[in-house]
């Protein structure tokens, strides 16, 4: 594993947790490209989220080796925090700040300076339309606008990867598209996509998916190789296929 | 039980009702500034029918069966649940329906059986007088069955909501997002249930912003913004969507969806997983030749441009689109 890999954003090897006699997450070894998007997929408890937690440096790993954003995952946890974003359905931003004091506090959480955050700042207000918003409080907002705000903070800083953990549950069909288009403008700006989700459609759009299962890696290819793979035309049938068997569940 | 009039037509007695569901011109708004969520809204929801209200969050989906389940009063308009009004018979409607909110609402500290319990008293019946509605569903909690309900994984949460929801048989049943946060085989395993508890004869609402869950449906409404766009069977709806689709891919998707909305010929164009879906105004050799040749031209390799059917997640854009334009 070669941490001076211009190419490769995400390097993991065998990469394993345990939590007592439950081993959450099972040798995961996969490569992402700098400025892929990636397919994180699996059910509730196949351990996704343990493994994303490694993959941001909040979490040590039991065994096994990981490159993220070119620092090693024991010992460069803090160097990985500042080149990734982050951002989930759950935790977005904090709606009693307005638009533009959620945009400058997170710039400032990641060291942005402020003639750096002016700059950025106001191509992000331009990017999603929101001129007349910016002293609106974030609390007020659809939450289809919550999103793309989450997601285009959570890219403020030009990180190296941005992790996406369920972005778009239960945004309406216009508005996760114009998602995707923010995804699409970050990825050809470089910047890596790391992306759960259940919805089977939306893991279409990413270049390459992996699927989990009880912890491993239980597939790993372009949506389109898993599904002549299948033979089927519908992704819900190569998830079906792989994910019936697993013997955990739960979250 | 004394005669029962509609509030909202008196003309007849609506115990008599044909419909499981009705809402009349049904209507909230919330706060000061009266912000409308329900905007008159209107469906029918025949015995014994799964009927899905298919829209985003913020769509109004939560009130209306808030109302429809005599937790909140419209501020007009109407409704009826098994041919009892929902503001005057609040105290049968609560009798007969099932109701799982899109929140886990059941008690944490009681495990699963106590919770089970629990709800089967306050409806006065018991676990065995019914278990044979709950039993599919049950076996797979049971091993579990000391646990308390908030260390259960969400998916068995959604199971024991179910449950606790069907103890008392209900002859309608309400399901506020059910599969909202589930991986797509234990929403499969879920829906699977569904049919079974509509051959026991029971109406079922059920609200979700997954549209390709409407299929699963007899009928949907689409709904947004507080209103209707559309009531139908979802292949009704499917087959109505006024233009022809093109599927297309390239190696890059991201130009091919914004140099084809632009296209002459061309009425919109969305991502759908790996292709696009091109909905253009005729379907024809010239407009597939004109779509290649774009793509073409834009340095795109890989190109493949194929008939599509619409989908109901089609409509709902192009229905929305309408309404916000």
């Amino acid at each position: 594993m070669d941490p001076t890999n211009k190419i490769l954003s995400i390097q993991t090897e065998k990469l394993t947790k345990r939590f007592g006699d439950f081993t959450a997450v099972n040798e995961i070894t996969l490569d992402v490209k700098k400025g892929e998007i990636f397919g994180f997929l699996g059910a509730n408890g196949a351990g996704k989220t343990t493994a994303m937690r490694m993959l941001c440096g909040l979490s040590t790993p039991t065994a096994g080796k990981a490159v993220i954003a070119g620092y090693d995952v024991y010992k460069g946890t803090e160097q990985i925090k500042k080149r990734i974003g982050y951002m989930s359905q759950k935790f977005s931003l904090y709606e009693d700040l307005t638009i533009l004091e959620n945009v400058s506090f997170f710039g400032g959480i990641y060291g942005m300076t402020s003639s750096q955050l002016k700059i950025k700042s106001e191509a992000l207000i331009t990017q999603l339309g929101l001129q007349n918003e910016t002293k609106k409080l974030v609390g007020s907002l659809p939450l289809g606008w919550k999103q793309k705000l989450a997601f285009s903070v959570a890219v403020l800083h030009q990180p190296e990867i941005v992790f996406l953990d369920e972005p778009t549950g239960g945004v309406d069909p216009v508005t996760r598209r114009q998602f995707w288009d923010l995804i699409y403008d970050a990825s050809d700006s470089g910047i890596t996509v790391f992306v759960t989700t259940h919805y089977l459609d939306e893991a279409e759009y990413c270049n390459r998916i992996s699927i989990m299962v009880d912890g491993g890696i239980a597939a790993l290819d372009t949506p389109s190789n898993l599904k002549k793979k299948f033979a089927t035309e519908s992704m819900d049938d190569v998830f079906y296929e792989l994910a019936r068997g697993a013997k955990r569940t739960g979250d | 039980m004394g005669t029962s009039f509609s509030t909202f037509n008196s003309s007849f007695s609506i115990r008599n009702s044909p419909f499981s569901i009705q809402a009349n011109a049904l209507t909230k708004w919330y706060g000061k500034e009266k912000t409308i969520a329900v905007d008159e809204v209107s469906f029918n929801v025949e015995h014994g029918e799964i009927f899905g209200l298919i829209g985003p969050d913020g769509a109004g989906k939560t009130s209306i069966f808030r109302m429809l389940t005599t937790l909140l009063l419209p501020d007009g308009g109407g409704g009826s649940v098994s041919g009892f009004d929902i503001v005057n018979d609040y105290k049968q409607i609560r009798n007969t329906v099932g109701y799982m909110p899109g929140k886990f609402s059941l008690y944490q500290d009681l495990s699963v059986e106590e919770n089970l319990n629990f709800f089967a008293t306050v409806f006065n019946t018991t676990i065995e007088e019914n278990y044979h509605l709950i039993k599919d569903i049950y076996v797979q909690i049971e091993p579990f069955k000391t646990r308390r309900a908030g260390k259960l994984s969400g998916g068995m949460k959604q199971k024991l909501a179910l449950c606790c929801a069907l103890i008392h048989k209900p002859t309608v049943l309400f399901l506020d997002e059910p599969t909202t946060g589930v991986d797509p085989v234990s929403r499969k395993e879920f829906w699977e249930m569904l049919k079974r508890l509509k051959k026991e004869g029971i109406t079922i609402l059920v609200a979700t912003p997954y549209m390709d869950e409407a299929n699963l449906c007899d009928r949907i409404a689409l709904i947004q913004s507080g209103k209707i766009l559309t009531i139908n069977s979802p292949a009704t709806i499917s087959a109505s969507f006024p233009h022809p689709i093109l599927k297309v891919k390239a190696n890059k998707m991201s130009t091919v969806i914004k140099s084809l909305a632009s296209l002459q010929g061309v009425v919109s164009c969305h991502g759908f997983g790996e292709y696009a879906h091109v909905v253009v105004e005729k379907e024809n050799d010239k407009i597939i030749d004109n779509i290649r040749e774009h793509l073409i031209a834009q340095n795109l390799q890989e190109i493949e441009v194929r008939k599509s059917e619409p989908t109901i997640e089609d409509v709902f854009i192009s229905l929305s689109r309408n309404g916000s334009n």
